[in-house]
């Protein structure tokens, strides 16, 4: 089991323990947390499951990939930490990951 | 004499015709007559079961690829290396000097440049502020029907909700807000079906718009930066340089992305409801379920019949060797009706889990940039319907549009009861 954390956008936090399989997207789904729509189902196609990562995280993550780099290009309020949480797989190595969601989905 | 010309010169018509009983080959989706006169469900229903991805030879706009197949759709959508947009969205192949440069029809990256300049127009922060403008609105019109008389509700209040948010978005001269929605009408109509009478009428009126236009553009690029999209465009880097018909080009996507799409999605909603009493029962005994009817009627609804691709290099879809150049059509309004892909797909239900799952608002790099506007409208609407009337009660057939694009209503008779 891997501790995940959700900030919403009003700084509440919420704390998920769950086993490291599949997709940040899939997780935050499973357990809904407010904020992550995932409108395509995972397929990096929608841009609705934008979430930011917090900072100490980000080389942790891996790289964006060419494509997803393309759907953030549709966010408005893209940041340099800004992510697509369905393109984050999980792994024993992000037990601690910390991210931030935003109002809502763009 | 070519074989586009041929079929004009028979007067070919899918109207009337039985989906199962006619040869699969002379299926031809684009024919307008199937979408106004409501026939089209089953001639989608066959494709996806019998040739999903499906080739049309004869058709009054040439040849092209028919994808019904959810999958399919998502496939080429999120394949704009393979499937571009240009030079044309639209499945009719259109003359140079007729095709105005738009965002919604390049590739990336001049794509991606030109949409990021006016997308914060939709921007959360923005929304925010729309929302209570939007609800003034929308309290001002539903406070004005004439309560127990029959009226159109398209012209009352689907067309007048959303030509007043459009006049809002580009800051437009409130008092000549219903030029919007004619030119938006003239956009998308056929030569001689009812909006236009010609394709020079429809060639004045999109002058008239770009003049209409170049003076606001004027205005605006000499005052501060405003939020308003003409301000955008003309302060935007990648956007005030642009030539008058890439400008025009641009406008036009807004206008008709704004209005068309969003009118027939309120009127969809009203007519979904009637047919459905028991999920108009479930609404009134739950207002809570609105956010998540607004995406079921959103796929009901489908308001965009489709998009057009063409193949920039020989590929497999489904099993069909698409060839460098073809046209290929994905059916938005099949893939919404995929029970593959969406469990019952054919029933409107209000309480539908995963209702967001649709593709009324395209996948990928095209993806519609006012989603959530296009929500928050149908959302706040519905809150305030349902504030103030029992029923919006259909009484007379809908009159549905000439369009295989445009999928929506011209007339949709109601009475309004109170509560």
């Amino acid at each position: 089991m891997i501790k995940v954390t959700f900030i919403a956008h009003d700084a509440s936090e919420r704390e998920v323990e769950i086993e490291p399989n599949g997709s940040l997207m899939q997780v935050a789904k499973a357990q809904s947390v407010p904020g992550i729509d995932a409108d395509c189902g995972g397929a990096c196609s929608c841009a609705t499951c934008h979430v930011f990562v917090d900072d100490d995280w980000l080389d942790k993550v891996g790289a964006i990939g060419h494509w997803e780099e393309s759907m953030l290009g549709l966010t408005p309020d893209r940041q340099p930490n800004s992510r697509l949480s369905c393109q984050i797989l999980l792994s024993e190595k992000l037990d601690g990951l910390v991210v931030t969601t935003p109002e809502f989905q763009f | 004499m070519n074989e586009t010309q041929e079929v004009k010169k028979k007067n070919w018509s899918m109207v009337g015709r039985d989906a199962y009983a006619m040869p699969l080959d002379e299926i031809d989706l684009s024919h307008p007559g199937i979408w106004q006169a409501n026939e089209y469900l089953p001639f989608l229903e066959r494709l996806r079961r019998e040739d999903p991805v499906h080739f049309c030879k004869l058709s009054a706009v040439g040849p092209y690829w028919s994808v019904t197949k959810y999958a399919d759709i998502m496939q080429v959508d999120t394949s704009p290396d393979i499937y571009s947009s240009e030079p044309t969205i639209g499945i009719l192949d259109t003359n140079v000097e007729d095709t105005y440069p738009m965002f919604i029809a390049m590739d990336p990256p001049k794509h991606d440049e030109q949409r990021k300049v006016v997308q914060g127009v939709v921007a959360p922060m923005n929304l925010k502020k729309l929302e209570s403008v939007i609800r003034q609105r929308v309290c001002a019109i539903l406070d004005k029907l004439p309560v127990g008389e029959k009226f159109n509700w398209v012209e009352r209040v689907s067309i007048e909700l959303t030509t007043q948010m459009l006049a809002t978005l580009f800051d437009f001269p409130f008092e000549d807000r219903h030029k919007l929605t004619r030119w938006s009408d003239a956009f998308t109509a056929i030569p001689g079906r009812g909006i236009v009478e010609s394709y020079e009428q429809r060639q004045a009126m999109i002058r008239d718009c770009l003049t209409y236009f170049t003076r606001l553009w004027n205005e605006r690029v000499n005052s501060e930066p405003g939020s308003d999209l003409v301000s955008m465009l003309a302060h935007g880097e990648a956007t005030r340089n642009m030539s008058p018909a890439e400008y025009l080009g641009n406008v036009m996507l807004l206008i008709v992305g704004g209005n068309d799409t969003t009118r027939n999605s309120i009127s969809g909603g009203v007519l979904a409801l009637n047919e459905n009493p028991g999920e108009y029962q479930k609404l009134r005994d739950n207002p809570g379920l609105i956010p998540n009817m607004v995406s079921e009627i959103i796929r009901w609804q489908t308001p965009l019949a489709h998009m057009r691709r063409t193949a920039k290099v020989d590929t497999v879809l489904g099993g069909k060797a698409i060839k460098a150049g073809d046209k290929v059509v994905m059916w938005y309004a099949s893939g919404n009706r995929d029970e593959e892909a969406i469990e019952r797909a054919n029933e409107f239900r209000i309480d539908r889990p995963d209702a967001r799952k649709h593709l009324s608002f395209g996948f990928g790099i095209h993806r519609c940039m006012g989603n959530r506007l296009a929500e928050m409208q149908l959302r706040i609407l519905w809150e305030e319907i349902m504030r103030r009337f029992h029923t919006v009660e259909v009484v007379g057939e809908p009159k549905r549009i000439y369009s295989s694009f445009v999928k929506g209503y011209a007339e949709l008779p109601v009475v309004v009861r109170p509560l």
